[in-house]
This record gives structure tokens, sequence and C-alpha cells, in this order.
């Protein structure tokens, strides 16, 4: 049975649909362009459509960091590191091993296949165990509970993430600023 | 049903408000820079220029747009239209009334600051797609300006998401209830360093919007127009409207956080008619503070946000906390 299209049910999977259409048209441009500017927006198209997927799968606030984080600092750092480094990219034509492009073929099918069986014989969680979770509220107190210990070795992990910045950051630097 | 009346409302709604604030908040910044100046400003087409900005709007709609040699076609086109579409989707959790909001969510501050995170890299675009020296420097920037001012920015968000312990906008402004000494900046028994972090989030939401003082990434005296340098027509209009959407979302939220929102400031008639004087007084100041002050360096913007804006906000949050454990 397929839901008729203005019911909720089929706005829902109409918008689901777009969804996917957004990631995977994000994800084309990113691999399949030459200029490296494009690529990371296709990139920033992709992200979009994942954060819009956890926002309809009821986990917005995994959806908002996909946003916050990605779109807003990864994208950013890219394109920044692009234009500091080859602002406009001479086109070298790269050498093409002529083995590379059976061997992306034969990888990335045995990726594919490799998801495929386990999305179609893996054992899922019933969906109402799980129906509450994506909420800011639940998120936080079970950062802070149950785990804990994550939270706290992620936040050193960043605290020495930010101290190594601060010392390349002084080693490249001189005396006068 | 009802549901999508309501949405349909909301929409024509915003739209209509949004397009003649854009529209106007123009007409308001001109008119005070010229009388800050000494001059008139616009003053000819209507009574007191009031139809300038209609007239601004045609002219701009009937400009041939040109795409420079050297540009990158799709971003450089795409780029105005995207620096628009963050800037209005945030419109849908700003609560203008206690029930006058298009949608409340949970985590409406969150979904603020991760929207408008996007618009920086449309401007890194545009800079970039221009094709442009000019417009390359001013979009890189623009956007290192805006990365070093959102960190103060979300620190100070925070203290007042703890203080609140939520993040919803509404049960922000809920909280705030009864007259002006029991909203955010005057919340000594919070943390008393509550004022100064009022102007934190304020001079933050100034260099965050890329308004003077703070306006390095379309420097005219440097950088011929920034990042708009090689936008014309409709490109520049879109730009220019991003920019006023950002300045009253800046401000909405200075509103919300600190001032109390809808709350009348003596506790007697709430309503959006308060959330709209405050935000006009606050645009008010952002426009005064543009033509007042001369703009900074580079170095004492940047300068400004690492070495006195994070610190302070860090300390602020450390109190904050004590506070709110001691009493």
């Amino acid at each position: 049975m397929s839901p008729s299209l203005f019911s909720p049910e089929g706005l829902a999977g109409v918008i689901f649909l777009i969804l996917i259409g957004v990631t995977l048209t994000g994800a084309v441009i990113a691999t399949c362009t030459k200029r490296l500017i494009r690529s990371v927006t296709g990139l920033a198209i992709c992200f979009v459509g994942v954060a819009g997927l956890y926002y309809f799968l009821n986990s917005p606030f995994v959806a908002m960091m996909e946003l916050l984080i990605y779109v807003g600092a990864v994208c950013v750092t890219i394109a920044f590191a692009i234009m500091l480094a080859e602002p406009n990219e001479a086109r070298v034509a790269r050498k093409i091993s002529p083995l590379s492009g059976s061997l992306a073929t034969i990888c990335g099918g045995a990726m594919a296949y490799a998801l495929g069986y386990a999305a179609v014989n893996g054992q899922w969680m019933a969906p109402a165990i799980k129906i509450n979770d994506g909420s800011v509220k639940e998120m936080g107190m079970s950062l802070l509970t149950t785990y804990s210990m994550v939270f706290e070795v992620v936040s050193i992990v960043l605290l020495l993430a930010i101290i190594g910045a601060l010392v390349l950051a002084k080693a490249g630097r001189d005396k006068q600023c | 049903m009802d549901e999508l009346i309501r949405i349909l409302s909301y929409f024509v709604g915003i739209a209509a408000f949004l397009g003649l604030n854009l529209a106007y908040l123009g007409w308001v910044e001109r008119k005070g820079a010229g009388h800050i100046q000494r001059r008139n400003g616009p003053k000819e087409v209507g009574p007191y220029g009031l139809l300038q900005p209609l007239a601004d709007g045609l002219k701009l709609m009937s400009k041939q747009l040109i795409v420079p040699d050297n540009a990158d076609r799709i971003l450089y086109m795409a780029a105005p239209v995207l620096c628009m579409v963050a800037s209005v989707i945030l419109f849908v959790a700003i609560p203008w009334g206690e029930n006058l909001v298009p949608r409340e969510f949970d985590f409406g501050l969150l979904m603020i600051f991760s929207v408008a995170s996007a618009a920086g890299l449309s401007i890194l675009m545009g800079g970039w797609a221009s094709g442009n020296k000019y417009s390359l420097i001013a979009g890189t920037r623009a956007v290192s300006q805006s990365v070093a001012y959102e960190v103060p920015m979300l620190i100070t968000a925070i203290t007042i998401v703890m203080i609140s312990g939520s993040m919803n906008l509404n049960e922000i402004v809920r909280q705030q209830a009864g007259g002006f000494w029991h909203w955010n900046f005057l919340a000594f028994n919070k943390s008393i360093f509550m004022p100064i972090s009022f102007l934190v989030f304020f001079t933050c939401s100034m260099a965050e919007t890329n308004r003077a003082p703070f306006d390095l990434g379309e420097a005219e005296s440097e950088l011929v127009a920034g990042y708009i340098t090689e936008y014309g027509g409709m490109g520049f209009g879109l730009f220019m409207m991003a920019e006023y959407a950002n300045l009253m979302i800046g401000c909405s939220l200075t509103t919300i956080l600190f001032l109390g929102g809808w709350q009348c400031p003596f506790g007697i008639f709430p309503g959006p008619h308060w959330f709209l004087i405050k935000m006009y007084f606050l645009i008010w100041c952002f426009v005064w503070i543009r033509w007042t002050y001369p703009r900074t360096t580079l170095w004492g913007l940047l300068n400004l946000s690492w070495k006195y804006l994070i610190p302070f906000s860090l300390v602020n949050l450390l109190v904050t906390a004590l506070f709110i454990k001691v009493f």
C-alpha cells in the first residue's frame, strides 16, 4: 500500500526523497568537479542534505551540529586552506595510473555490497525504544551521566588540539605582532 | 488544515515584514548617516525621501546582470542567493510575542547559531567566485572575522543558557518576566558581570554582521567594496538585503537574550510592540555607531576578540557557574 501524495505520510515521503536527492547531488558534485572550491561547495550541499535527514529522523540536535560543525566550520576551513594555498589553481594534468579506474570500481562495489548486506541482514533496533532520544535535554542528561567518561575524554582531546594549535602558531611567528 | 493555514500566514507575514524592513532600514541608515554628517540624506523622492527604497529597488532590478570574465559563473550567481536564504531561514525561530512565533523550537538558540554559521561560506564563495583579488581578500577577511567573533558570542550565549536552563527562546524570554530589573542584562544575582556580558554580545553581533567599525570585509577605502565589488544589480541588492536581515537577527537575539524580548519594562502590558521597540532601538544604535566611529584595523579587530572578549567571556562563564552553584 502506498499513501496518497497529499496525506502527511505521502508528503513526508516526498521530503525524504528530496533530502536524499540533495545529499546525493552534493556528493556527486563534490567528487566529479575539477575545481577544488566547487568540490567544497558540493560537500556543503551534501552536509545540508544529511542534516535534513537527521532532522527528518527526529534528531534535531545532531542535525544542528551537522550544520554548525560541518558546514559552518569544516567547509569554511577547507575553503580557507584552498584559498591560501592556490586561489587560481593551475590545471596540472596529474598522471593517472591505468589500474586506478578498475581498482576504484572494485573497492566501491565491495563497499556498496557490504553496506547493502549489513542494511538488509542486520538487526535493527526497534523504533519505540529510541523515540525521544534525539532531544537536546535527553542528550545533555546522558552526556553528563551515562557517557560522562566519553565526554571528558573528548574534552581532553580538544584541549590538546587547542594547545597544539597554539604551539604551532607560536613557532611560525616573529616577535612584532 | 489549520496547520497549513498557520504556516502559510506566517510565511506571507514574515516575507512582507522582512521586505518592508529590508527596504526601509536602508532608508533609515541613509537618513541617519545624512543627519550625523550634517546633510539631509535622501529627500527628493516622495516626502522625506520615503519612496527612495522603491526607486532603489526598481533601479537594481532593471539592471543587467553582468558576470565578469574571470568569474566562476555558477558560484558567482549562487553566492548572493545562498547568503539571503541563510538569513531568511533564521526568522522561523524568532519569537515576536508570547504566542507570535512561527515555530517554537526546543533548541532555538542552537538553530540560529548553526544556520547563521552557514552564511560565512556564502560570503567566502562570493569573494572567491568573483575572480578578483580584492574580493578574495575581503572574503577571507570577513570570514576570519566572523569565525573569531563567533567564539565569544557563543560562550556568552552559553551563560544565558546556563541561567535559563533552556535553549528555547520563548522560555528564555518567559523567565525575564516582570519589569526591567528581571531582564538578563541586570541579573546581578546570576553573575555580577551581566551588563558587561551584554556589551560583549552586542559588540560581537556588530562584528558578525560585518558592520562598521568592524566592516573590514568591505572596507571601501582599501578593497573597493570588498566581496561585493564585482556584483551589480540584484546580486548586490541581495547581499545588502542579507546584511540588513542579519542586522535584524542580531538585534532580535540581543533583545531576546538580554533585554527581555516581548516583556514590558514595567511589567504591565507585554506584547510584540515591546519587542519591536527594543529591536529598532538596537538597530538605531548600530546605525549610530557605524557613522560615528572610524574603522578598526585588522589587527585591532582580531586582538579585541582573542585577547579581550574571549578571556572575559570565559571568566564570565566560570563566575556564572559559581553563582549558580552557590546561590
